[in-house]
């Protein structure tokens, strides 16, 4: 009998369902954080903390392993990427359309205004550099006058 | 000491200095002067600590013995720790702490720059996350001293006087010993003496925009390198460590 093994494939399919603890609308892939799947001996998932002080990292890398024991996957390992260190640019389309409709306004690129995620106006301003967490600041429409916050760039 | 060795109590180093300021601005939390501070020291706080868990996670990979994160912080006694006696110094008033940041980030940045182009990959690794965040930390320190040195009397004369009296712990940041040489030399590692003039220069265009007078170099403290600290050290290491010193190996 052959041993089983997994594809590749079918492990990505699985970890789109694993969602982000602190903004649980994304999933791990939407986030851009799997690097690698490796299904030689065992999986081997590799992942890359977003910042170096976010408190989800262990958090996801468990949701990352009981995703895929519930899928009957034995031996799931984690391995840790650092480099080069993730960047919001990583946050797919689908992820950034998710961010605006929860309501945090996806990150921009340099010098591009920031829009409003409920009425999509440019005439916004920053409330606060620093937010609810390390990767959001606090902003105010000035159209619709509703506080929102931004993922910030990084 | 092999060039193996020098890169692991090197990256202990790493892992102290930013373990050391994490701790520090944690004792911030609850005090700050506004909400917006609260959170940004906070969030500060957690990055600097994430840096010291990459790095003495390396360095207990990279040692073998079975050393890890927690036994790094949590089990060694003041000798063993070597970071800048910077870092360890009281957060004083708003402004001391703000004086702090300025001066260590700025040459933390320059030297996270370095390590980025080392030809250790882990280090490198860590290094170019870090530096992503520190440069963030770096904006909001100068920014908050201009506002302080530019602001009213009260708050530039405070501000000058933190800036002289912390003057003094910022020699040692550009003394190399050996490990600063070995890390160099065998692994491309940062110059000591090239970042100390791309330091002068960050930090004099930060005190000219805060009207700031950049102080004189005279006595300078050293000793954190070699485990030598100040008096206040013990009382930092004192609160991180008592729950690992009261009842050893407990566990969330």
């Amino acid at each position: 009998m052959v041993a089983a093994g997994y594809k590749r494939e079918q492990i990505l399919d699985w970890l789109s369902e694993v969602a982000d603890p602190e903004i649980p609308v994304l999933t791990i892939m939407d986030l851009g954080i799997v690097r690698d799947v490796d299904c030689n001996d065992g999986v081997t998932v590799s992942l890359t903390p977003t910042y170096s002080g976010c408190p989800a990292t262990e958090a996801i890398e468990a949701s990352v392993v009981a995703a895929l024991e519930d899928q009957g996957v034995p031996d799931v390992r984690i391995k840790r990427v650092l480099s080069p260190p993730w960047t919001t640019d990583w946050i797919s389309n689908e992820g950034r359309e998710k961010l605006r409709i929860y309501g945090i306004a996806p990150p921009e690129r340099r010098n591009r205004p920031i829009a409003c995620p409920r009425c999509r106006s440019t005439s916004t301003s920053r409330v606060s550099e620093f937010g609810s967490t390390a990767c959001k600041a606090s902003y105010k429409c000035l159209d619709c006058l509703e506080p929102f916050e931004y993922f910030k760039c990084l | 000491m092999t060039p193996d060795d020098a890169l692991t109590r090197y990256a202990t180093r790493l892992g102290d200095n930013a373990l050391v300021l994490g701790q520090r601005m944690i004792e911030l939390v609850a005090v700050s002067p506004e909400l917006e501070e609260e959170l940004a020291n906070a969030n500060f706080s957690l990055d600097y600590i994430g840096q010291a868990r990459m790095f003495y996670t390396y360095a207990g990979e990279r040692e073998g013995e079975g050393r890890d994160e927690d036994d790094f912080a949590f089990l060694r006694p003041e000798h063993e720790y070597r970071n800048l006696l910077l870092v360890e110094q009281p957060n004083g008033h708003f402004g001391d702490s703000i004086v702090r940041a300025v001066l260590f980030e700025s040459f933390y940045v320059l030297l996270l720059d370095a390590l980025t182009h080392c030809s250790d990959e882990g280090l490198a690794g860590i290094a170019a996350r870090a530096i992503k965040e520190v440069r963030y930390h770096l904006k909001h320190s100068s920014q908050w001293l201009v506002r302080l040195g530019d602001g009213t009397e009260v708050s530039h004369d405070r501000v000058q006087e933190s800036l002289d009296s912390l003057w003094s712990y910022t020699g040692e940041m550009f003394v190399a010993d050996e490990l600063d040489d070995i890390v160099r030399d065998a692994f491309e590692g940062p110059d000591l003496e090239a970042i100390a003039g791309q330091w002068r220069h960050a930090v004099t265009a930060i005190a000219n925009a805060a009207t700031l007078a950049m102080p004189d170099d005279g006595w300078m403290a050293s000793g954190g390198k070699e485990g030598r600290h100040t008096e206040h050290f013990g009382y930092l290491l004192a609160d991180l460590q008592n729950m690992q010193r009261t009842y050893p190996g407990v566990a969330w």
